[in-house]
């Protein structure tokens, strides 16, 4: 009869990927190239908020944006219709981006002329959550809409996440949403998160958030 | 949701640990997983059933450990384990402070694999 074996093997199942993220942090310290994250549920507002905050940023920056839109190219053309280099990224049915998926996007961009690349992650709260993408910042949108139990059910992505966008703040009227519950869930799980509340539709409240930016992106690149 | 992917690349480092250890197969693999993470071992397990078909894994039973979520808190420096459920409410049982910060709960590892 065959012994059964013990063999050791201890190897992270994600370490190929924080790999490959440091390595493309590295790569975009070289371009002084800022490179955000943007994850959401779908429909909570990504492309929209994309496009009013880079209206609210300095002339002076390069822009380019990353789209990882599942099955079509809607989201790239609204981008570019904006005037705003845009790439699509084929992500092939997966439920998001990893480090080495995000890199090889970027080599279809003149990185030495960016200052700023956003990434539409693939909309949902669970999977982006747990893989690095190799960007400088991580930032969520929660829309109103979806409600302030958030934070309860996708407790990882309020974790991983430096700034939380709070989106369509124009529903709070008609909706039971309980900003000072979410907020309260929120800090709870990631005292350090930077919270602002926006309306993408109307502009309201895209300013602060965008001199936020701003300034990380002046930050970065002065390094 | 993305069990499949994470599927691939645990059969992937199983397989590779296997290879030049002369195993005929593999029967069990070993895994700790953070009690953060949203996995489903029950799919996990059926989309490795599928992918390992004509490996050396094939057939082989996944083992997870949950490795519990763990708080440290600032005020008082003490440890505690708390339920995915309980993050609403992640006082510290000693004094009940609510300044606290994650220490684990996010692991991903194999961490080892019975072979024949
Ligand atoms: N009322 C209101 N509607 C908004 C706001 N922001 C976005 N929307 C609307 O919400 C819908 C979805 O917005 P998108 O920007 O396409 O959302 P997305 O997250 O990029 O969606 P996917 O890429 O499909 O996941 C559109 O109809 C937007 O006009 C807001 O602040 N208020
Ligand atoms: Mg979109
Ligand atoms: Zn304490």
């Amino acid at each position: 009869m065959d012994e059964v074996r013990l063999i050791e093997v201890k190897q992270d199942i994600h370490a190929d990927n924080e790999r490959a993220a440091e390595e493309l942090r590295a790569r975009l310290a070289d371009t002084k190239t800022f490179l955000l994250n943007l994850m959401s549920s779908p429909g909570a507002g990504k492309t929209t908020t994309i496009l009013k905050t880079l209206e609210q940023m300095p002339e002076s920056l390069e822009v380019g944006v990353l789209e990882a839109d599942i099955d079509s190219m809607v989201d790239a053309e609204r981008i570019a219709s904006a005037g705003i280099s845009a790439i699509q990224l084929r992500t092939g049915g997966f439920c998001h981006l990893d480090a080495a998926m995000v890199s090889k996007g970027l080599d279809a961009l003149d990185l030495d002329a960016l200052d700023l690349v956003i990434i539409e992650n693939v909309g949902n709260l669970v999977c982006p959550a747990e893989f690095d993408t190799g960007a400088v910042r991580n930032a969520m949108i929660l829309s109103v809409p979806e409600g302030d139990d958030k934070p309860l059910k996708y407790p990882l992505m309020f974790t991983v996440c430096d700034v939380l966008l709070v989106n369509k703040i124009d529903y709070m009227e008609l909706s039971d949403f309980d900003m000072g519950v979410m907020l309260e869930r929120v800090e709870r799980l990631n005292p350090e998160i930077e919270i602002f509340e926006i309306s993408a539709k109307t502009g309201w409240g895209v300013k602060e958030w965008a001199a936020w930016l701003s300034r990380e992106v002046a930050g970065f690149i002065a390094d | 949701m993305h069990e499949l992917q994470v599927t691939e690349r645990i059969l992937n480092i199983a397989v590779k640990h296997a290879s030049g250890h002369d195993v005929s197969k593999i029967v069990r693999i070993h895994l700790k997983i953070g009690e953060l993470s949203d996995l489903e071992d029950e799919w996990i397990q059926r989309y490795f059933d599928y992918l390992s078909e004509g490996t050396l894994a094939e057939g082989a039973e996944l083992a997870i450990e949950w490795a519990p979520i763990v708080l440290g808190c600032e005020a008082c420096g003490s440890r505690y384990e708390i339920r995915r459920e309980a993050l609403a409410s992640p006082e510290c049982p000693k004094c009940g402070e609510n300044d606290c910060r994650l220490i684990s709960g996010r692991e991903y590892l194999v961490k080892n694999i019975e072979v024949i």
